[in-house]
Protein backbone atom coordinates (compact mmCIF):
# COMPACT_ATOMS: atom_id res chain seq x y z
CA UNK A 1 0.00 0.00 0.00
CA UNK A 2 2.62 2.31 0.74
CA UNK A 3 6.12 2.21 -0.34
CA UNK A 4 8.92 4.74 0.00
CA UNK A 5 12.28 4.80 -1.21
CA UNK A 6 15.17 7.15 -0.92
CA UNK A 7 13.47 10.07 1.09
CA UNK A 8 15.76 13.29 1.69
CA UNK A 9 14.80 15.71 4.01
CA UNK A 10 17.02 18.21 5.54
CA UNK A 11 16.17 22.04 7.16
CA UNK A 12 18.69 23.81 6.79
CA UNK A 13 21.60 22.06 7.91
CA UNK A 14 19.67 19.22 10.01
CA UNK A 15 19.61 16.40 7.89
CA UNK A 16 16.12 14.78 9.17
CA UNK A 17 15.58 12.37 6.74
CA UNK A 18 18.50 10.52 5.41
CA UNK A 19 17.56 8.37 2.14
CA UNK A 20 14.99 6.67 4.20
CA UNK A 21 13.44 2.60 2.49
CA UNK A 22 10.65 1.59 3.39
CA UNK A 23 9.23 -1.53 2.08
CA UNK A 24 5.59 -1.89 1.05
CA UNK A 25 3.39 -1.63 4.28
CA UNK A 26 0.39 -3.26 3.73
CA UNK A 27 -2.94 -4.04 5.67
CA UNK A 28 -2.31 -3.95 9.50
CA UNK A 29 -1.56 -1.68 12.11
CA UNK A 30 1.63 -0.46 12.07
CA UNK A 31 3.63 1.81 14.63
CA UNK A 32 6.14 4.46 13.77
CA UNK A 33 8.48 4.82 16.65
CA UNK A 34 12.01 6.53 17.44
CA UNK A 35 13.07 9.38 19.77
CA UNK A 36 12.44 12.40 19.53
CA UNK A 37 13.55 14.04 16.74
CA UNK A 38 14.49 10.71 14.42
CA UNK A 39 12.04 11.78 11.57
CA UNK A 40 8.59 10.74 12.54
CA UNK A 41 6.53 13.37 11.87
CA UNK A 42 8.56 14.40 8.80
CA UNK A 43 7.70 11.03 7.24
CA UNK A 44 4.17 11.37 8.35
CA UNK A 45 4.07 14.77 6.73
CA UNK A 46 6.04 13.49 3.67
CA UNK A 47 3.26 10.85 3.11
CA UNK A 48 0.73 13.60 3.23
CA UNK A 49 2.17 16.19 0.90
CA UNK A 50 2.74 19.12 3.98
CA UNK A 51 6.50 18.55 4.38
CA UNK A 52 8.39 18.62 0.49
CA UNK A 53 10.72 16.14 0.40
CA UNK A 54 14.43 17.07 -1.18
CA UNK A 55 14.53 13.84 -3.30
CA UNK A 56 12.63 10.42 -3.32
CA UNK A 57 9.74 8.76 -3.80
CA UNK A 58 6.49 7.72 -2.27
CA UNK A 59 3.95 5.94 -3.94
CA UNK A 60 0.76 4.82 -2.47
CA UNK A 61 -1.04 2.19 -4.12
CA UNK A 62 1.54 1.94 -7.07
CA UNK A 63 1.30 5.24 -7.86
CA UNK A 64 3.91 8.22 -7.15
CA UNK A 65 2.38 11.03 -4.75
CA UNK A 66 4.96 13.72 -4.65
CA UNK A 67 3.53 16.84 -6.21
CA UNK A 68 -0.16 15.32 -6.40
CA UNK A 69 -3.20 16.22 -3.89
CA UNK A 70 -6.06 14.18 -4.82
CA UNK A 71 -4.66 11.16 -3.54
CA UNK A 72 -5.31 12.35 -0.35
CA UNK A 73 -8.71 11.84 -0.26
CA UNK A 74 -7.83 7.96 0.61
CA UNK A 75 -5.96 9.07 3.68
CA UNK A 76 -7.36 10.10 7.04
CA UNK A 77 -5.23 12.19 9.23
CA UNK A 78 -5.78 12.64 12.88
CA UNK A 79 -3.01 15.32 13.65
CA UNK A 80 -1.13 15.96 17.10
CA UNK A 81 -2.55 18.94 18.35
CA UNK A 82 -6.46 19.61 17.88
CA UNK A 83 -6.65 23.29 17.16
CA UNK A 84 -9.58 24.42 14.77
CA UNK A 85 -11.09 27.62 14.13
CA UNK A 86 -12.20 28.69 17.60
CA UNK A 87 -15.59 30.63 16.26
CA UNK A 88 -17.18 27.58 14.24
CA UNK A 89 -19.29 25.42 15.55
CA UNK A 90 -18.37 21.56 15.93
CA UNK A 91 -21.65 20.38 13.29
CA UNK A 92 -20.43 22.90 11.30
CA UNK A 93 -16.33 21.91 11.05
CA UNK A 94 -17.62 18.18 10.55
CA UNK A 95 -19.54 19.40 7.63
CA UNK A 96 -16.93 21.47 6.49
CA UNK A 97 -14.72 18.51 6.58
CA UNK A 98 -17.42 16.53 5.18
CA UNK A 99 -17.99 18.62 1.87
CA UNK A 100 -14.28 18.22 0.69
CA UNK A 101 -13.84 14.24 0.82
CA UNK A 102 -14.73 12.36 -1.56
CA UNK A 103 -16.20 9.28 -0.32
CA UNK A 104 -19.03 8.32 2.04
CA UNK A 105 -19.16 9.82 5.62
CA UNK A 106 -20.79 8.35 8.39
CA UNK A 107 -20.89 10.73 11.51
CA UNK A 108 -23.65 10.12 13.50
CA UNK A 109 -22.33 6.28 15.32
CA UNK A 110 -19.45 8.45 16.17
CA UNK A 111 -21.05 11.25 17.57
CA UNK A 112 -22.82 8.85 19.85
CA UNK A 113 -19.75 6.65 20.47
CA UNK A 114 -17.72 10.08 22.35
CA UNK A 115 -20.84 11.69 23.98
CA UNK A 116 -20.34 14.56 21.66
CA UNK A 117 -24.08 15.25 21.04
CA UNK A 118 -24.23 17.74 23.36
CA UNK A 119 -21.17 20.01 22.25
CA UNK A 120 -22.59 19.40 18.57
CA UNK A 121 -24.08 23.02 18.49
CA UNK A 122 -21.09 24.86 20.67
CA UNK A 123 -18.24 26.65 19.60
CA UNK A 124 -15.05 24.90 19.18
CA UNK A 125 -13.37 27.29 21.14
CA UNK A 126 -15.69 26.48 24.39
CA UNK A 127 -14.87 22.81 24.61
CA UNK A 128 -12.11 21.27 27.20
CA UNK A 129 -8.94 19.72 25.23
CA UNK A 130 -10.28 16.39 25.66
CA UNK A 131 -13.47 16.73 23.59
CA UNK A 132 -11.54 18.83 21.03
CA UNK A 133 -9.73 15.65 20.55
CA UNK A 134 -13.08 13.70 20.66
CA UNK A 135 -13.79 16.12 17.89
CA UNK A 136 -10.28 15.10 15.85
CA UNK A 137 -11.00 11.32 16.18
CA UNK A 138 -14.73 11.91 14.71
CA UNK A 139 -13.06 13.93 11.59
CA UNK A 140 -10.43 11.54 11.25
CA UNK A 141 -12.37 8.36 11.27
CA UNK A 142 -16.21 9.83 9.82
CA UNK A 143 -14.81 9.25 6.07
CA UNK A 144 -14.21 5.94 4.79
CA UNK A 145 -10.40 5.86 4.15
CA UNK A 146 -8.31 2.92 3.16
CA UNK A 147 -5.31 4.46 5.05
CA UNK A 148 -5.40 5.80 8.60
CA UNK A 149 -2.49 7.64 9.82
CA UNK A 150 -2.68 9.16 13.40
CA UNK A 151 -0.34 11.27 15.31
CA UNK A 152 -0.48 10.67 19.58
CA UNK A 153 -3.67 9.74 19.22
CA UNK A 154 -4.69 9.07 23.00
CA UNK A 155 -3.54 12.65 24.09
CA UNK A 156 -5.83 14.39 26.49
CA UNK A 157 -8.56 11.02 26.57
CA UNK A 158 -10.35 9.72 29.44
CA UNK A 159 -10.62 6.17 30.08
CA UNK A 160 -13.82 5.44 28.73
CA UNK A 161 -12.78 7.41 25.30
CA UNK A 162 -9.18 5.79 25.22
CA UNK A 163 -11.39 2.08 24.90
CA UNK A 164 -13.78 3.51 22.34
CA UNK A 165 -10.82 4.68 20.11
CA UNK A 166 -8.99 1.27 20.41
CA UNK A 167 -11.67 -0.86 19.77
CA UNK A 168 -12.51 1.96 16.36
CA UNK A 169 -8.90 1.36 15.57
CA UNK A 170 -9.35 -2.40 15.67
CA UNK A 171 -12.47 -2.27 13.43
CA UNK A 172 -10.73 -0.49 11.09
CA UNK A 173 -7.99 -2.99 10.73
CA UNK A 174 -10.50 -6.10 10.26
CA UNK A 175 -11.94 -4.40 7.46
CA UNK A 176 -8.41 -4.20 5.82
CA UNK A 177 -7.17 -0.94 6.12
CA UNK A 178 -3.46 0.54 6.69
CA UNK A 179 -3.44 2.35 10.04
CA UNK A 180 0.10 4.41 11.16
CA UNK A 181 0.36 5.34 14.35
CA UNK A 182 2.70 7.32 16.33
CA UNK A 183 2.80 7.67 20.18
CA UNK A 184 5.17 7.74 23.04
CA UNK A 185 2.61 5.33 25.19
CA UNK A 186 4.48 2.30 25.03
CA UNK A 187 1.41 0.17 26.28
CA UNK A 188 -1.05 1.68 23.79
CA UNK A 189 1.28 0.56 21.13
CA UNK A 190 2.37 -3.10 22.61
CA UNK A 191 -1.55 -3.26 22.67
CA UNK A 192 -2.64 -2.23 19.43
CA UNK A 193 0.68 -2.62 16.88
CA UNK A 194 1.09 -5.83 14.64
CA UNK A 195 4.75 -4.31 13.35
CA UNK A 196 7.04 -1.13 14.48
CA UNK A 197 8.88 0.41 12.18
CA UNK A 198 11.72 2.19 14.34
CA UNK A 199 13.44 5.37 12.85
CA UNK A 200 16.89 6.39 14.05
CA UNK A 201 18.83 9.38 12.43
CA UNK A 202 16.51 9.69 9.88
CA UNK A 203 16.64 6.36 8.43
CA UNK A 204 15.36 2.96 9.64
CA UNK A 205 16.62 0.67 12.46
CA UNK A 206 14.41 -1.80 12.77
CA UNK A 207 11.03 -3.16 11.00
CA UNK A 208 8.58 -5.88 12.00
CA UNK A 209 7.29 -7.81 14.79
CA UNK A 210 6.99 -5.95 18.27
CA UNK A 211 7.97 -10.31 19.38
CA UNK A 212 11.01 -10.36 17.15
CA UNK A 213 12.18 -6.74 18.11
CA UNK A 214 11.53 -8.05 22.05
CA UNK A 215 13.75 -11.33 20.89
CA UNK A 216 16.32 -9.35 19.26
CA UNK A 217 17.13 -6.45 22.10
CA UNK A 218 15.81 -9.61 25.02
CA UNK A 219 13.94 -6.96 27.00
CA UNK A 220 11.08 -7.66 29.07
CA UNK A 221 8.45 -5.01 27.34
CA UNK A 222 8.27 -3.14 24.45
CA UNK A 223 9.22 0.26 26.60
CA UNK A 224 12.35 -1.56 27.66
CA UNK A 225 13.38 -2.86 24.39
CA UNK A 226 12.84 0.67 22.89
CA UNK A 227 14.94 2.40 25.71
CA UNK A 228 17.91 0.08 25.31
CA UNK A 229 17.49 0.84 21.71
CA UNK A 230 18.15 4.44 22.11
CA UNK A 231 20.54 4.22 24.77
CA UNK A 232 22.75 2.01 22.66
CA UNK A 233 22.39 4.68 19.78
CA UNK A 234 23.31 7.23 22.33
CA UNK A 235 26.87 5.41 23.22
CA UNK B 1 -11.91 27.60 -2.89
CA UNK B 2 -15.52 28.97 -2.37
CA UNK B 3 -15.66 26.58 0.35
CA UNK B 4 -12.34 27.53 2.85
CA UNK B 5 -13.50 31.37 1.85
CA UNK B 6 -17.26 30.77 3.52
CA UNK B 7 -15.68 29.37 6.44
CA UNK B 8 -13.15 31.67 7.28
CA UNK B 9 -15.91 34.06 6.72
CA UNK B 10 -18.00 32.99 8.95
CA UNK B 11 -15.60 32.01 11.29
CA UNK B 12 -13.92 35.75 11.15
CA UNK B 13 -18.08 37.38 11.04
CA UNK B 14 -18.31 35.58 14.37
CA UNK B 15 -14.99 37.16 15.66
CA UNK B 16 -15.28 39.75 18.41
CA UNK B 17 -13.05 41.24 16.28
CA UNK B 18 -14.57 41.99 13.30
CA UNK B 19 -17.47 43.82 15.60
CA UNK B 20 -15.35 46.03 17.05
CA UNK B 21 -13.98 47.17 13.65
CA UNK B 22 -17.30 47.37 11.88
CA UNK B 23 -18.54 49.14 15.28
CA UNK B 24 -15.77 51.86 14.73
CA UNK B 25 -16.25 52.77 11.39
CA UNK B 26 -20.05 53.25 12.50
CA UNK B 27 -19.64 55.46 15.28
CA UNK B 28 -16.75 57.37 13.27
CA UNK B 29 -19.42 58.12 10.35
CA UNK B 30 -22.36 59.21 12.60
CA UNK B 31 -19.93 61.89 14.58
CA UNK B 32 -18.59 62.99 11.56
CA UNK B 33 -21.79 63.45 10.46
CA UNK B 34 -22.75 64.76 13.48
CA UNK B 35 -20.48 67.50 13.71
CA UNK B 36 -20.31 68.29 9.71
CA UNK B 37 -23.33 67.22 8.09
CA UNK B 38 -21.82 68.50 4.54
CA UNK B 39 -21.65 64.84 3.34
CA UNK B 40 -18.83 66.03 0.64
CA UNK B 41 -16.64 67.53 3.57
CA UNK B 42 -16.62 64.62 5.15
CA UNK B 43 -15.89 62.59 2.62
CA UNK B 44 -12.35 64.26 2.66
CA UNK B 45 -11.89 63.36 6.30
CA UNK B 46 -12.56 59.77 6.04
CA UNK B 47 -10.03 59.59 3.18
CA UNK B 48 -7.31 60.61 5.12
CA UNK B 49 -8.80 58.09 8.10
CA UNK B 50 -9.29 55.47 5.10
CA UNK B 51 -6.18 55.56 3.29
CA UNK B 52 -4.14 55.01 6.50
CA UNK B 53 -6.05 52.87 8.44
CA UNK B 54 -7.81 49.74 6.36
CA UNK B 55 -3.46 49.30 5.38
CA UNK B 56 -3.07 49.28 9.23
CA UNK B 57 -6.32 46.89 9.92
CA UNK B 58 -5.43 44.78 7.12
CA UNK B 59 -1.82 44.44 8.01
CA UNK B 60 -2.35 42.86 11.78
CA UNK B 61 -5.23 40.88 10.35
CA UNK B 62 -3.42 39.31 7.54
CA UNK B 63 -0.66 38.51 9.65
CA UNK B 64 -2.69 37.08 12.77
CA UNK B 65 -5.36 35.46 11.18
CA UNK B 66 -2.37 33.68 9.49
CA UNK B 67 -0.99 32.48 12.24
CA UNK B 68 -3.48 31.79 14.19
CA UNK B 69 -5.12 29.65 12.19
CA UNK B 70 -1.75 27.90 11.16
CA UNK B 71 -2.72 24.21 12.92
CA UNK B 72 -6.27 24.45 11.03
CA UNK B 73 -4.49 24.96 7.84
CA UNK B 74 -2.57 21.88 8.97
CA UNK B 75 -5.73 20.00 8.86
CA UNK B 76 -6.77 21.62 5.56
CA UNK B 77 -3.67 20.22 3.88
CA UNK B 78 -4.17 16.87 4.99
CA UNK B 79 -7.28 17.11 2.89
CA UNK B 80 -7.97 16.43 -0.88
CA UNK B 81 -7.30 20.12 -1.92
CA UNK B 82 -4.75 21.63 -3.70
CA UNK B 83 -2.53 24.38 -1.59
CA UNK B 84 -3.67 27.51 -3.90
CA UNK B 85 -6.88 26.29 -2.95
CA UNK B 86 -6.47 26.76 0.92
CA UNK B 87 -4.46 29.41 1.12
CA UNK B 88 -6.34 32.19 -1.28
CA UNK B 89 -9.89 30.95 0.44
CA UNK B 90 -8.45 31.89 3.53
CA UNK B 91 -7.19 35.08 2.03
CA UNK B 92 -10.07 36.17 0.12
CA UNK B 93 -12.26 34.98 3.08
CA UNK B 94 -10.51 37.35 5.20
CA UNK B 95 -10.45 40.36 3.19
CA UNK B 96 -14.00 40.13 2.38
CA UNK B 97 -15.31 40.11 5.96
CA UNK B 98 -13.05 43.35 6.68
CA UNK B 99 -13.80 44.97 3.13
CA UNK B 100 -17.73 44.66 4.60
CA UNK B 101 -17.26 45.85 8.27
CA UNK B 102 -15.84 48.75 6.26
CA UNK B 103 -18.78 48.83 4.13
CA UNK B 104 -21.38 48.32 6.40
CA UNK B 105 -19.55 50.38 9.17
CA UNK B 106 -19.34 53.96 6.92
CA UNK B 107 -22.44 52.75 4.66
CA UNK B 108 -24.85 52.89 7.24
CA UNK B 109 -24.41 56.51 9.12
CA UNK B 110 -23.86 58.08 5.13
CA UNK B 111 -27.09 55.92 4.53
CA UNK B 112 -29.19 57.78 7.27
CA UNK B 113 -27.81 61.38 6.44
CA UNK B 114 -28.93 60.71 2.94
CA UNK B 115 -26.50 59.70 0.40
CA UNK B 116 -27.98 58.28 -1.85
CA UNK B 117 -30.16 61.59 -2.63
CA UNK B 118 -27.22 63.31 -2.84
CA UNK B 119 -24.58 64.00 -5.95
CA UNK B 120 -21.56 62.76 -3.58
CA UNK B 121 -22.82 59.44 -3.78
CA UNK B 122 -20.39 58.43 -6.64
CA UNK B 123 -17.43 60.28 -4.38
CA UNK B 124 -18.68 58.22 -1.63
CA UNK B 125 -18.59 54.90 -3.62
CA UNK B 126 -15.08 55.59 -4.86
CA UNK B 127 -14.13 56.34 -1.08
CA UNK B 128 -15.36 52.65 -0.14
CA UNK B 129 -13.77 51.18 -2.92
CA UNK B 130 -10.34 52.65 -2.46
CA UNK B 131 -10.68 51.40 0.91
CA UNK B 132 -11.50 48.53 0.36
CA UNK B 133 -9.02 47.69 -2.06
CA UNK B 134 -6.54 49.20 0.23
CA UNK B 135 -7.33 46.08 2.69
CA UNK B 136 -7.00 43.85 0.28
CA UNK B 137 -3.36 44.71 -0.74
CA UNK B 138 -2.51 45.17 2.65
CA UNK B 139 -3.91 41.80 4.12
CA UNK B 140 -2.20 40.16 1.28
CA UNK B 141 1.25 41.79 2.13
CA UNK B 142 1.02 40.72 5.67
CA UNK B 143 -0.43 37.32 4.49
CA UNK B 144 2.50 37.00 2.56
CA UNK B 145 5.15 37.89 5.29
CA UNK B 146 3.34 35.71 7.51
CA UNK B 147 3.42 32.69 5.25
CA UNK B 148 7.34 33.28 4.99
CA UNK B 149 8.36 33.99 8.34
CA UNK B 150 7.68 31.10 10.48
CA UNK B 151 8.68 33.41 13.65
CA UNK B 152 5.21 35.00 14.69
CA UNK B 153 6.87 38.19 16.19
CA UNK B 154 9.16 38.78 13.35
CA UNK B 155 6.47 38.49 10.87
CA UNK B 156 4.33 40.83 12.64
CA UNK B 157 6.69 43.14 13.25
CA UNK B 158 7.77 42.81 9.66
CA UNK B 159 4.48 43.22 8.47
CA UNK B 160 3.85 46.51 10.60
CA UNK B 161 7.39 48.05 9.29
CA UNK B 162 5.70 47.74 5.84
CA UNK B 163 3.00 49.42 6.74
CA UNK B 164 4.54 52.28 8.61
CA UNK B 165 7.38 52.47 5.36
CA UNK B 166 4.20 53.42 2.78
CA UNK B 167 2.23 55.33 5.14
CA UNK B 168 4.89 57.52 7.15
CA UNK B 169 8.40 57.09 5.98
CA UNK B 170 8.07 56.80 2.35
CA UNK B 171 6.40 60.06 2.16
CA UNK B 172 9.29 61.65 4.44
CA UNK B 173 11.79 60.08 2.03
CA UNK B 174 10.26 61.43 -0.72
CA UNK B 175 10.15 64.88 0.26
CA UNK B 176 13.97 64.60 1.07
CA UNK B 177 14.30 63.68 -2.56
CA UNK B 178 12.66 66.23 -3.41
CA UNK B 179 14.41 69.13 -1.80
CA UNK B 180 17.85 67.51 -2.28
CA UNK B 181 17.18 67.59 -6.02
CA UNK B 182 15.19 70.48 -6.03
CA UNK B 183 17.36 71.89 -9.46
CA UNK B 184 16.41 69.39 -11.66
CA UNK B 185 13.17 68.11 -13.22
CA UNK B 186 11.46 65.95 -10.74
CA UNK B 187 8.11 65.09 -12.24
CA UNK B 188 8.03 62.25 -13.79
CA UNK B 189 10.71 60.57 -11.46
CA UNK B 190 8.26 61.39 -8.35
CA UNK B 191 5.21 60.24 -10.71
CA UNK B 192 7.35 57.23 -10.89
CA UNK B 193 8.18 57.00 -7.26
CA UNK B 194 4.27 57.47 -6.13
CA UNK B 195 3.26 54.10 -8.17
CA UNK B 196 5.01 51.80 -6.27
CA UNK B 197 3.17 53.22 -2.77
CA UNK B 198 -0.55 51.90 -2.97
CA UNK B 199 -1.11 54.41 0.03
CA UNK B 200 -0.38 57.29 -1.97
CA UNK B 201 -1.80 55.80 -5.43
CA UNK B 202 -5.17 55.91 -3.27
CA UNK B 203 -5.05 59.30 -1.89
CA UNK B 204 -4.26 60.41 -6.00
CA UNK B 205 -6.90 58.76 -6.76
CA UNK B 206 -9.64 59.65 -4.67
CA UNK B 207 -8.55 63.66 -4.89
CA UNK B 208 -8.34 62.97 -8.60
CA UNK B 209 -12.47 62.21 -8.00
CA UNK B 210 -13.03 64.70 -5.63
CA UNK B 211 -11.19 67.19 -7.93
CA UNK B 212 -10.04 69.24 -5.41
CA UNK B 213 -6.65 70.46 -7.00
CA UNK B 214 -5.99 72.61 -3.70
CA UNK B 215 -5.47 68.76 -1.99
CA UNK B 216 -3.91 67.17 -5.24
CA UNK B 217 -0.49 68.11 -3.98
CA UNK B 218 3.03 67.73 -6.09
CA UNK B 219 2.82 64.17 -7.78
CA UNK B 220 -1.23 64.26 -8.02
CA UNK B 221 -0.65 67.74 -9.87
CA UNK B 222 1.81 66.38 -11.95
CA UNK B 223 -0.21 63.30 -12.67
CA UNK B 224 -3.25 65.52 -13.38
CA UNK B 225 -1.45 67.17 -16.49
CA UNK B 226 0.50 64.73 -17.45
CA UNK B 227 -2.71 62.12 -17.81
CA UNK B 228 -5.95 64.49 -17.61
CA UNK B 229 -8.28 63.44 -14.63
CA UNK B 230 -9.80 60.47 -16.67
CA UNK B 231 -6.35 58.71 -17.77
CA UNK B 232 -5.29 59.47 -14.15
CA UNK B 233 -8.27 57.93 -12.57
CA UNK B 234 -7.49 54.78 -15.24
CA UNK B 235 -3.55 54.89 -14.20
CA UNK B 236 -4.08 54.79 -10.67
CA UNK B 237 -6.88 52.52 -10.49
CA UNK B 238 -4.58 49.23 -12.65
CA UNK B 239 -1.45 50.14 -11.11
CA UNK B 240 -3.84 49.75 -7.69
CA UNK B 241 -4.88 46.57 -9.10
CA UNK B 242 -1.40 45.38 -9.74
CA UNK B 243 -0.75 46.22 -6.15
CA UNK B 244 -3.67 43.48 -5.61
CA UNK B 245 -2.61 40.70 -7.85
CA UNK B 246 1.25 40.30 -7.46
CA UNK B 247 1.34 40.01 -4.02
CA UNK B 248 -1.61 37.19 -4.17
CA UNK B 249 0.80 35.74 -6.92
CA UNK B 250 3.04 35.39 -4.68
CA UNK B 251 1.25 33.70 -1.94
CA UNK B 252 0.40 31.22 -4.69
CA UNK B 253 4.07 30.61 -5.49
CA UNK B 254 5.31 30.62 -1.42
CA UNK B 255 2.80 28.45 -0.58
CA UNK B 256 3.54 25.93 -3.33
CA UNK B 257 7.30 25.50 -1.33
CA UNK B 258 6.57 25.71 2.18
CA UNK B 259 6.65 23.10 4.57
CA UNK B 260 4.39 22.68 7.28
Amino acid sequence: MIAVKNLHKSFGSLNVLDGLDIQALDQGIFAILGPNGSGKTTLIKCILGMVIPDKGSIQINGKEVLGEWAYRGSISYMPQIANFPPNLKVIELINMIKSLRPEAIHEEALIETFGLKDSLEKKLVNLSGGTKQKVNIVLTFMSDSPLIILDEPTTGLDPLALTSLKQLILQERDKGKTILITSHIMSFIEEMADEVVFLLEGNIFFNGTIDSLMKQTKARNLELAISTIIQNSND
Amino acid sequence: MINILIHSFYDLMRSKWSYVYFLFYLMLGFLLLFFNSDLSKSIITLMNVIVVLTPLIGTIFGAMYFYNSKEFVELLLAQPLKRRTIFLGQFFGLSLSLTLSLVAGLGIPFMVYGIFMSSDIFNFFTLLMVGSVLTFVFTALSYYIALSNDDKIKGIGFAILVWLFMAVIYDGLFLIFLVLFEEYPLEYASLGASMFNPIDLSRMLIILKLDISALLGYTGAVLQNFFGTSWGMLATSSMLLLWVIVPINRIVAKSKKKDF
